[in-house]
């Protein structure tokens, strides 16, 4: 039994399949890159799998448990956290506050929670911001701080949705830095990024979705070579 | 230390105004006033810091005043004990309502709690048999002096406030504002929405019904168009929230004050006034505008809304800074 793995997962909206019929497995510490162009249903997988949306069919298996008809406040409790492609920072907070409120889930006191707040700002290297407002912050502090927030809910699984889209290569080199670190800690990463380079650096596998549809799984070379892939990516051209 | 003073000299200010004015007419206001501050605070709880509005706050107000009445007229009890239970009976028509309404988010959310006050409302007429129906709860005032009910109003803003405060800073408070920011990143953070807005909704709707049980005590009568009104209460409630700054910690206090003060400004004709100028100078037009003023609080509320929303968007403690500012001619601090 895998750690984690969605099954034959299937979401239509409307007439149209967003997901269609995805599976693939985690083992725990592992980095999963998952990779598609455009529209091909990745944002909707994560969606899937935190319970945003519930699937049309499918499952989502974490620990030997079938999780997806869960609430999504309960699918963070037991260890998934995740990030927002479309970044969702609690605006009139401060970066603490959005801290604070994640690292509730799971200490109940005031003074454990700041405390685990604390650290987590520090690892994610956002002391310097803590005090600002969130809505305040630059896009690259944004996309930080979904990260920050997700790591104080204390996330045995973390799912990643284009957190190094839209950073100069400073910001790039640093976030990828702080994916490492986070991997080095023993969390467990699905990771959904558009900048090849990164993702192929960072993945220990990688699966590629075109049209809701699996094309390719395999090594982030194996897959860097395969044709559906390249198709996908640069068009039926260049393959 | 020094942020406990402001609070402890408001604090003794109210408990020895009693000693210091005599004069009934300031100490309606004043009880007024302290009881605006309790509704205020619980709108402020579930609107200003959860980010749910409530256009129907009557709804608890007027709960809480029907189970004070009704357990006198019906069970011969002191209407006291709607002190208490006035708190539950709100509670009791806040939950089911929001189980079932909080699935809707925003706007639809408002316009359903101004469904709620309206429901609310006829039912307490038609139920004529249980209720009274539109004749209405008279009961025997207990105290011809007006200190008791000041001392009871007193001790209920101070209870209100202080669990509200506390409520605000420990973990739910951060849940509330949390859910106000943005309601799918808080579940993201294991923050179960419906369950902590309900619990902002009862906590609010417990001390808007108590509140109710002492206009009904104070009162001593009270009808559906009364305690259920949407501009009176539902209306106001929302005005003491937003003049006095949403999310804030003193905003309904001073939302309060400003506001009983304008209502009554406009009750009392600004206190004669016009009916004074109308006397000296003899016009026409100026005799019948005191014989209307009086009637006209809600276009002064209106008017007020409007000034407050494009003056001090945030509010009097909101904007405090800016308010300081351009009456001291102080450079803004940018
Ligand atoms: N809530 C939704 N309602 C309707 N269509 C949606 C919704 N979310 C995503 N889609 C559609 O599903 C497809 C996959 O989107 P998405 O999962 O966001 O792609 P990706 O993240 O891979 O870019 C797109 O065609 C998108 O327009
Ligand atoms: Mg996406």
């Amino acid at each position: 039994m895998a750690y984690f793995q969605v099954e034959k997962l299937v979401k239509y909206f409307g007439g149209l399949a967003a997901v269609n019929g995805v599976s693939f497995q985690v083992e725990k510490g592992e980095i999963l890159g998952l990779i598609g162009p455009n529209g091909s249903g990745k944002t909707t997988t994560f969606n899937m799998i935190s319970a945003y949306h519930r699937p049309t069919s499918g499952r989502v298996i974490f620990k030997g448990q079938e999780i997806h008809r869960l609430p999504t406040h309960k699918i963070c409790r037991l260890g998934i956290g995740r990030t927002f492609q479309v970044v969702k920072p609690l605006g009139r907070m401060s970066v603490l506050d959005n801290v604070i409120a994640a690292a509730y889930s799971r200490v109940n006191s005031r003074r454990e929670a700041r405390d685990l707040a604390l650290e987590t700002v520090q690892f994610c290297g956002m002391t310097p911001v803590k005090d600002v407002l969130a809505k305040s912050l630059p896009i690259a502090g944004r996309k930080r701080l979904e990260i920050a927030r997700a790591m104080a809910t204390r996330p045995e699984l973390l799912l990643l949705d284009e957190t190094a889209a839209g950073l100069n290569p400073t910001e790039l080199l640093a976030a990828i830095d702080l994916i490492k670190k986070i991997r080095e800690n023993g969390t467990t990463i699905i990771i959904i990024e558009h900048i090849m380079h990164v993702i192929m650096t960072i993945s220990d596998r990688i699966h590629a979705i075109n049209f809701g549809q699996t094309i390719a799984e395999g090594t982030p070379k194996e897959v860097a070579a395969n044709k559906e892939v390249i198709e996908a990516y640069l068009g039926t051209d260049y393959a | 230390m020094k942020k406990n003073l402001v609070p402890l000299i408001v604090l003794a200010v109210l408990a020895f105004f009693p000693l210091a004015v005599k004069d009934n007419y300031y100490m309606h206001l004043m009880i007024l006033f302290l009881m605006w501050v309790v509704i205020g605070s619980a709108w402020n709880l579930i609107a200003g810091y959860t980010g749910q509005v409530s256009f129907g706050d009557a709804a608890f107000f007027g709960s809480g005043a029907y189970a004070a009445g009704l357990l006198s007229v019906h069970l011969h009890i002191s209407a006291w004990w709607g002190l208490a239970l006035g708190g539950f009976a709100a509670v009791a028509v806040g939950l089911p309502f929001g189980w079932i309404c909080f699935r809707m988010r925003g706007a639809y959310f408002a316009l359903a709690t101004l469904a709620l006050n309206e429901v609310m409302r006829h039912s307490a007429a038609i139920a004529e048999g249980f209720t009274g129906g539109m004749v209405g709860i008279l009961i025997m005032p207990s105290f011809v002096s007006k200190v008791p009910y000041y001392y009871v109003a007193l001790g209920m803003a101070v209870a209100a406030v202080i669990s509200i405060q506390w409520i605000v800073h420990a973990k739910p408070g951060y849940y509330f504002v949390s859910i106000r920011e943005d309601q799918d990143a808080a579940e993201s953070l294991g923050i179960n929405t419906h369950y902590y807005k309900m619990l902002s909704l009862a906590i609010a709707a417990f001390w808007t019904g108590v509140a109710g049980s002492l206009y009904m005590n104070y009162m001593g009568f009270i009808d559906p168009d009364v305690v259920f009104s949407l501009h009176d209460i539902s209306i106001m409630a929302i005005l003491v929230g937003i003049v006095g700054g949403v999310g804030t910690v003193y905003g309904p206090m001073v939302g309060a004050f400003v506001m009983v003060t304008v209502q009554e400004l406009f009750r009392s004709g600004f206190f004669g006034l016009f009916k004074y100028l109308g006397n000296v100078t003899g016009s026409g037009t100026i005799v019948s505008i005191a014989e209307t003023i009086t009637g006209a609080h809600i276009l002064g509320f209106g008017i007020l809304v409007v000034v407050v929303i494009l003056v001090l968007p945030n509010g009097i403690v909101g904007d405090w800074p800016k308010i300081r500012n351009a009456v001291f001619r102080t450079k803004p601090a940018t």
